[in-house]
């Protein structure tokens, strides 16, 4: 017993400040990619390396729309690699986190060169054609409400909804001494009738779209969905096929998106802490400082 | 016909072939991996049986759809016997207007859930097998065979009705089930685990997988190779560079190219970073689960310290995008594998202090011991492999049996325990870390510099191969047949938990509902994984 006392004296405090103190994340962490859409020439390169399909092209009638869908990314950064141009980069960005599904996808618009290149871009569309609705008065004043109620002390229950267990490693981890989620009041409970979130990993396969559905009707009002990692917002790499049904806003409402294959444990903080009002969404097509030439 | 036991005859395939008195036509070798015979329907499970009295392991039974190529279906039983390197793989024709083949699964329960599977992917009916139900696709399901080559992978089904499984019912006085999952309440998988209990003994435990099946086999056939990678990585979450390089290898067998020596080592390094970031946490985890959970926050912090390195080497955490066909995706600088070293010396003085720790409590080992036994007997009919093989006398290790990467250059014991308890395979793992930590201590001393990366042929079509490695849960497959245009025609996975669930309805017979934490957590087995 003394020895444990002993051995806790001398391995000291080893929580992280984040978010009151800024994320330390190693030199090498792939991060979210930043597209220079102004500089980029030719998508195609990415387009043809992104193993889910994160970048897309349509062309039509001399023009070409690049979409990035950030939902879909893996940040395996082979668009980056392919691309060689300098306007694909991989950057240190992990706070990824979005309230409307709408916010992860951006579509550039070019005319397209008799080479297959890109012109001058034309336009930088963010959201999806159908969503991206910006809250309505009512439902702003509403999630001031659930804020007010549930920010301060949250219970979380998190949902396996046909994940490959990768997200649950980086949740789980949320538990240990380093992250220590309850500094925050915020901890995990074993039953959905004791949680005012639901933090649910996907892709949401057939055999789990019912469990998933009652735990959220057991889960009383207010309640908070955060969807998690790529295959949670959108399938992922499994995609949509004959034993998935894709993300979690198939099946139950979604309030927070957090990209990531898996999100980082301080980008899982960021989106749930976004999802109470206790942080902001960032920009996710800002250019980057480390972007910046030197 | 059971499992071999006790001392094996020092035998190659190739005598085994000449004495079983089994004719088997088309036998070629391969590569120095593989060798393919092909059997008749008939002598199907003679031969099975011969191999078995022979010593050898039936490992694992799959099928594919060659109907496109005018072959109907082939199935194949992969063997392997203890002296030879190579594996055999027996192919079995079954054609379409009678699509059935005889089960062996009576015999060899270690094929049980294995042949089920093939009925429900393929349509293909085991003949004779003791319980014929379902296993990959739920109860509720429509009658569809989705690996089949006439079936669309993006079929969109009609809303399942009814039940997703029938339980076998719990009768009798005072006897009640607990039904768990699949929600569970810990930040884990999902299944369900059906017991029925007297008191607080476990009777048995039903166990329904698969609520994790995401189609992953047939999506592997819709994918080019170079993007396949990340859905094998995507496999089982904790197995990213397991899965990713068995994946890898059998594109490279496929190819016939040879890694740089360069990159064997750092596979082999990042392989045993995989093993030491979960054997670590799984430790922890087991003293948690008995109430010891100061050692879990220390062993989760040691855990954090591998997590780290995995970073710093692969820029991901869980070692996400760092095996490509060929070797490495990205070199490592000389800076980078200097801080591996150092970060791996303060792990082993803290390993060493928090292992210090574990074994002064008294009360840990008194939950621990004789919990959850797994007899050696049951863990050889089953086939169970890896870690839980080990601790109940399966003395297998891939790295050492089929050595793959630079497994070959390292001298390492294969920690081996005949008691099959929790406290066991919470022993091996612990054995296993301390050879972790030599082996990637022996790469390093060697790691000269070279070229990390061989360049990658376009893809041949029509080439089989497999792909072994011992994941730090066990024996993972990977087995390939190339199709056109850089893609392939089939991906055949075999994770092993697919082996070692019903270990754990052995195990947890007769123990307290709260040791089921604990023994379960001492398996650790991947839902995902099985699932697929």
């Amino acid at each position: 017993m003394l020895n444990m006392f002993r051995k806790a004296a001398q391995t000291r405090l080893v929580t992280i400040g984040y978010p009151q103190t800024p994320a330390r994340v190693p030199e090498n962490f792939r991060g979210a990619p930043y597209f220079d859409f102004s500089a980029w020439r030719d998508a195609r390169p990415a387009v043809e390396a992104c193993p889910t399909g994160a970048i897309a092209i349509r062309e039509s009638e001399g023009r070409r729309w690049v979409t990035v869908d950030y939902g879909l990314c893996i940040y395996c950064g082979q668009c980056a690699e392919a691309d060689g141009s300098g306007a694909v980069q991989i950057t240190q960005n992990f706070e990824l986190a979005v309230r409307e599904r709408g916010d992860l996808i951006v579509t550039a618009e070019y005319p397209l060169e008799t080479d297959g290149s890109q012109g001058e871009l034309a336009g930088l569309h963010n959201g999806s054609p159908s969503g991206g609705d910006p809250l309505e008065p009512l439902e702003r004043k509403i999630q001031q409400r659930i804020h007010k109620v549930l920010g301060r002390s949250l219970s979380i229950r998190e949902v396996d909804a046909g994940s490959c267990n990768g997200c649950e490693i980086e949740i789980g981890a949320l538990n240990n001494p380093v992250y220590d989620l309850e500094r925050l009041g915020i901890h995990f409970v074993a039953s959905p009738r004791h949680a005012d979130m639901l933090l649910v990993t996907g892709p949401v396969t057939r055999n789990m779209e019912l469990a998933l559905l009652k735990t959220y009707r057991a889960t009383p009002d207010p309640k908070i969905v955060v969807a998690v990692g790529a295959c949670g917002i959108s399938g992922g790499i499994f995609g949509r096929n004959y034993a998935t049904v894709g993300g979690v806003d198939s099946v139950i409402p979604v309030d927070v998106f957090i990209p990531g294959c898996p999100p980082r444990p301080h980008a899982l903080l960021h989106g749930i802490l976004l999802a109470l009002g206790r942080m902001e969404q960032r920009i996710l097509t800002a250019r980057p400082a480390s972007a910046d030439p030197a | 016909m059971t499992q071999p036991s006790g001392p094996i005859p020092a035998r190659n395939f190739d005598e085994i072939r000449a004495s079983c008195g089994i004719v088997f036509t088309d036998w070629s070798e391969a590569n120095d991996a593989e060798i393919y015979a092909g059997i008749d329907i008939s002598d199907l499970r003679p031969m099975v049986a011969r191999l078995v009295e022979n010593g050898c392991r039936l490992a694992s039974v799959f099928a594919e759809d060659r109907t496109t190529a005018g072959s109907g279906f082939l199935l194949y039983h992969v063997f392997e016997s203890l002296n030879d390197r190579r594996y055999l793989l027996v192919r079995t024709s079954i054609p379409v207007d009678t699509p059935a083949f005889p089960s062996v699964a009576a015999e060899i329960p270690a094929v049980n859930w294995q042949e089920r599977e093939i009925h429900d992917w393929f349509g293909l009916v085991a003949e004779g097998h003791p319980n014929p139900r379902r296993v990959a696709l739920h109860d509720n399901w429509p009658e569809i065979h989705p690996l089949r080559k006439d079936f669309p992978i993006d079929t969109v089904l009609p809303p399942f009705e009814g039940e997703q499984h029938l339980y076998r019912p719990t009768l009798g006085e005072g006897v009640f089930q607990i039904p768990v999952g699949p929600v569970h309440a810990g930040i884990i998988e999902p299944g369900h685990f059906n017991f029925a209990v007297a008191g607080e003994p476990i009777l048995y435990l039903q166990l329904r997988m698969f609520y994790t099946h995401k189609g992953t086999e047939k999506q592997f056939e819709q994918l080019p190779v170079n993007r396949a990678v990340y859905l094998a990585e995507s496999i089982s979450g904790d197995s990213s560079v397991s899965h990713g390089t068995a994946f890898c290898q059998a594109i490279e067998r496929a190819s016939g190219i040879e890694i740089p020596a360069r990159a064997k080592r750092m596979r082999t390094i990042l392989l045993e970073l995989e093993r030491l970031y979960n054997h670590v946490g799984d430790i922890g985890a087991i003293a948690n689960d008995v109430g010891f959970a100061v050692a879990n926050y220390h062993a989760s912090r040691l855990r954090e310290f591998i997590l780290a390195v995995n970073e710093e080497l692969s820029g991901s955490r869980l070692l996400r995008g760092v095996v490509c066909p060929g070797g490495l995706r990205h070199d490592w600088e000389q800076q980078q594998t200097d801080h591996c070293g150092a970060a791996l010396n303060r792990f082993e003085l803290e390993f060493a202090e928090l292992m210090r720790m574990i074994d002064a409590s008294d009360s840990t080992r008194d939950r621990l011991e004789r919990t959850g036994i797994l007899h050696p007997d049951k863990a050889r009919d089953l086939g169970i492999v890896g870690v839980a093989g080990r601790a109940s006398g399966v003395d297998r290790d891939l790295r050492r049996d089929h050595p793959y990467a630079a497994y070959d250059e390292v001298s390492f014991q294969v920690p081996v325990y005949l008691e099959g308890d929790v406290l066991r395979r919470m022993r091996v793992r612990v054995d296993e870390v301390w050879q972790s930590l030599g082996i990637i201590e022996q790469i390093l001393a060697t790691l000269a510099p070279g070229s990390h990366r061989a360049a990658v042929p376009p893809l041949p079509p029509n080439c089989v191969a497999l792909g072994t490695v011992e994941g730090w849960r066990g024996e993972i497959m990977h087995w390939i047949r190339t199709g056109s245009q850089g893609r392939l025609e089939r991906c055949k996975i075999k994770d092993p938990s697919l082996n070692n669930w019903p270990a754990l309805v052995e195990a947890v017979e007769g123990n307290i509902v709260p040791d089921f934490p604990v023994i379960n957590k001492s398996f650790n087995l991947s839902y995902s994984g099985t699932d697929r």
